[in-house]
C-alpha cells in the first residue's frame, strides 16, 4: 500500500516551524509513555491474532478520547518499506516499529496520530504514547500526553504494580514508563571540544544522549538527543524537572562556548559558516551526511547572526526533506538511486535561493 | 576458517593482541569468544546483556531458575528467556520473578519503588490500604537487609494489622 501523507494532520511535522522556546538551539522535545495491557503477553511473545486484538482494543479506546477521536490510524504493517522509512525519518515511528532493524515489519504494527499526540501500537510495549513539540517544551508536551494517558487508562486496563509502577517488557522502562528527550544542536561545544565533558557530566546525573534518530543512532550534524536514563524511583514531575534543569544548563554552556568562539576566533568561525553556506548554495552533489554537517555550520551562523537571509524554518525543513526516503519520494526515485546526491544538491539550492531572494 | 578454540564452528571473530611486542592473532567463533570473556560488537550491542548475565549468576546461586518453579504461570516464560532476550514475557512475570527483578530494578534505576502517578485499572476496586501496605513491606525489606530486627518486628506487626 502506498501511504498518503496528506492524511497526516500537518504532515506530522508541525514541530518543524521553530516556533517553540529556545528554537535556535533546541529543535524539538519528545515525551513518551510506555504502557501495556494487563492479562496479555508482551509484544515479543504475542501471536498475530493477539496483536490484532490489541490493536482493535486500542483503536476503539482511542475513539473515546478527546484527543484521538478523529485521529488517523496508519497500519504500518500494510505500508510499503519505502514509506515506513519515511515515517521513521519523520520521527513518527521508531525503527523497530518500522521494521527497519532487520527482519520483517511486525503484523499489527500501527500508528494512531492526531498530529500532536500519537500512539504506536504493538511496539516493544503494547502502547507507546508520544508527543513531539517544537523547541524546548517539556511540561507542555507532558501535559498533552498525560491527558491522553488518563483518558486511555479509563478505557484500557494498563498493567500496573503497586511497588514497580507501570510494567514494561524491558525493566529499563518500568515505573513511570516515561522517557523525555530534547533534540539539541551543540556546535559550539563540539568546536570548543567541551562536549565530551558535558556528556560525561550528564551521564553522572542520570541522563543519557543519543543521535538524531534515537536509540542506537549516531550523532550527525552536532545534533544530540538528551534524555532521562532512569524511569523508576522518581515522579514524572521530578524526571521532567531534572532533565529540564540540565538541558537549561547545557543551553547556557552552548551559549558560552559560542561566545568564546565569537570572541577568540571570529575569523575562523565566520569562514567555517560561510564555507558551509557556500557549499550548500552552490554544490552540485551532496551526500546526506555532508548535508547534515554543512547545515550544522549554517545553523550556527544563523544563531550568531552572521547569516541573516535564511530562516530556522528553512533549515529545519532541509533537515527533514534531504533525508534519503523524503528526497527520493519527492523526486519519484528509489532510496538507493545514484542520482540522489545530485537531486539533493538541487533541492538545497532551490530552498536557499528562495530564502535569499525573499531577504533581498 | 575454523575456530582455534573449539576447532569445530567457523571463526567469525579475529582477535589481534600485542603483548610485549609480540603479535598474536586468534580466530574464534562467537560462542568461544563469549566463553573466553572477549568483548565483541555482538555482545556489546545489548548493554543489558553483560549486566543480566552477571546478575544471573548470583541469582543461580540463590535460587535455581529451571523447572516449573522458575516459570511464569501466565506466559510460561523463564528467567533464562529474559536473560537471553532482555525482555520479559508478560506483565505477570513481575510476580514470580519479583525478588530478582527488584534487585535488577534497584541496580538499573537506583530504586525499585514507583513514586509517580498511581493507577487503578477500570473496574478494579481501590484498596485504601494497598499503598500504605506496599510502603510498609518496602520498609520491612530494608530493615531486614540492614539487620534492624527490632524495627522489622514492629513493621511486620503493623502489616498484619492492615492485612
Amino acid at each position: 500500500m502506498k501511504f498518503d501523507f496528506d492524511l497526516l494532520p500537518d504532515g506530522g511535522i508541525s514541530w518543524l516551524d521553530a516556533s517553540g522556546p529556545e528554537g535556535h538551539v533546541v529543535l524539538s522535545t519528545r515525551v513518551r509513555l510506555a504502557r501495556n495491557l494487563d492479562g496479555r503477553k508482551f509484544t515479543i511473545r504475542t501471536t498475530e491474532a493477539d496483536r490484532e486484538g490489541i490493536l482493535a482494543e486500542v483503536v476503539e479506546a482511542g475513539r473515546k478520547t478527546t484527543q484521538l477521536r478523529d485521529a488517523a490510524v496508519i497500519r504500518v504493517d500494510a505500508v510499503e518499506p519505502f514509506d515506513r522509512q519515511l515515517l521513521h525519518e519523520r520521527h513518527l515511528i521508531s525503527k523497530e516499529l518500522a521494521g527497519l532493524e532487520g527482519g520483517a515489519v511486525r503484523k499489527g504494527a500501527a500508528l494512531i496520530t492526531n498530529g500532536d499526540v500519537a500512539v504506536m501500537v504493538n511496539e516493544e510495549d503494547h502502547l507507546r504514547l508520544q508527543c513531539l513539540s517544537s523547541g524546548f517544551a517539556l511540561s507542555e508536551a507532558y501535559l498533552e500526553l498525560d491527558r491522553l494517558d488518563t483518558e486511555l487508562g479509563k478505557e484500557l486496563p494498563f498493567a500496573f504494580h503497586q511497588e514497580f509502577g507501570y510494567l514494561t517488557s524491558c525493566p529499563t522502562n518500568a515505573g513511570t514508563g516515561l522517557r523525555a528527550s530534547v533534540l539539541i544542536h551543540l556546535p559550539g561545544l563540539v568546536l570548543t571540544k567541551e562536549i565530551g565533558k558535558v556528556l560525561q557530566g550528564l551521564s553522572q546525573v542520570g541522563l543519557t544522549f543519543r543521535g538524531l534518530y534515537g536509540e542506537g543512532s549516531e550523532v550527525v550534524g552536532n545534533f544530540f538527543q538528551l534524555s532521562n536514563q532512569t524511569t523508576l524511583g522518581k515522579s514524572e514531575q521530578e524526571l521532567l524537572e531534572h532533565l529540564g534543569t540540565m538541558v537549561r544548563k547545557v543551553i547556557e554552556y552552548e551559549q558560552q562556548a559560542r561566545g568564546i568562539l565569537e570572541r577568540d576566533a571570529p575569523t575562523v568561525i565566520a569562514d567555517k559558516v560561510w564555507r558551509a553556506y557556500g557549499l550548500l548554495r552552490y554544490a552540485r552533489t551532496l551526500s546526506f551526511e555532508e548535508t547534515m554537517n554543512l547545515l550544522s555550520g549554517v545553523r550556527l551562523g544563523v544563531g550568531l547572526n552572521l547569516v541573516s537571509d535564511l530562516s530556522v524554518y528553512t533549515l529545519n525543513k532541509l533537515l527533514v526533506f534531504t533525508q534519503p526516503a523524503h528526497l527520493a519520494r519527492m523526486e519519484g526515485k528509489m532510496v538507493g538511486d545514484p542520482e540522489l546526491p545530485t537531486v539533493r544538491a538541487t533541492y538545497v539550492r532551490q530552498l536557499l535561493d528562495a530564502d535569499a531572494a525573499r531577504a533581498s | 576458517m575454523q575456530c582455534d578454540h573449539c576447532t569445530d564452528r567457523p571463526a567469525t571473530i579475529h582477535l589481534t593482541q600485542i603483548v610485549d611486542n609480540s603479535v598474536t592473532t586468534r580466530h574464534l567463533c562467537e560462542q568461544c569468544a563469549a566463553e573466553l570473556g572477549i568483548q565483541t560488537a555482538a555482545n556489546v550491542a545489548n548493554p543489558l546483556s553483560d549486566f543480566l548475565a552477571s546478575m544471573g549468576k548470583e541469582q543461580d546461586e540463590k535460587a535455581p531458575s529451571g523447572g516449573e518453579a522458575g516459570r511464569c504461570g501466565f506466559c510460561k516464560g523463564t528467567l533464562d528467556d529474559f536473560r537471553e532476550s532482555g525482555r520479559l514475557g508478560c506483565p505477570r512475570c513481575y510476580d514470580p520473578f519479583e525478588q530478582y527483578l527488584r534487585d535488577l530494578l534497584r541496580r538499573l534505576h537506583g530504586s525499585s519503588r514507583h513514586v509517580g502517578e498511581t493507577y487503578v485499572a477500570p473496574g478494579r476496586e481501590v484498596d485504601p490500604n494497598e499503598g500504605k501496605l506496599s510502603e510498609l513491606r518496602d520498609q520491612l525489606r530494608k530493615a531486614v537487609d540492614t539487620e534492624n530486627f527490632e524495627l522489622a518486628a514492629e513493621l511486620r506487626d503493623r502489616i498484619r494489622v492492615l492485612e
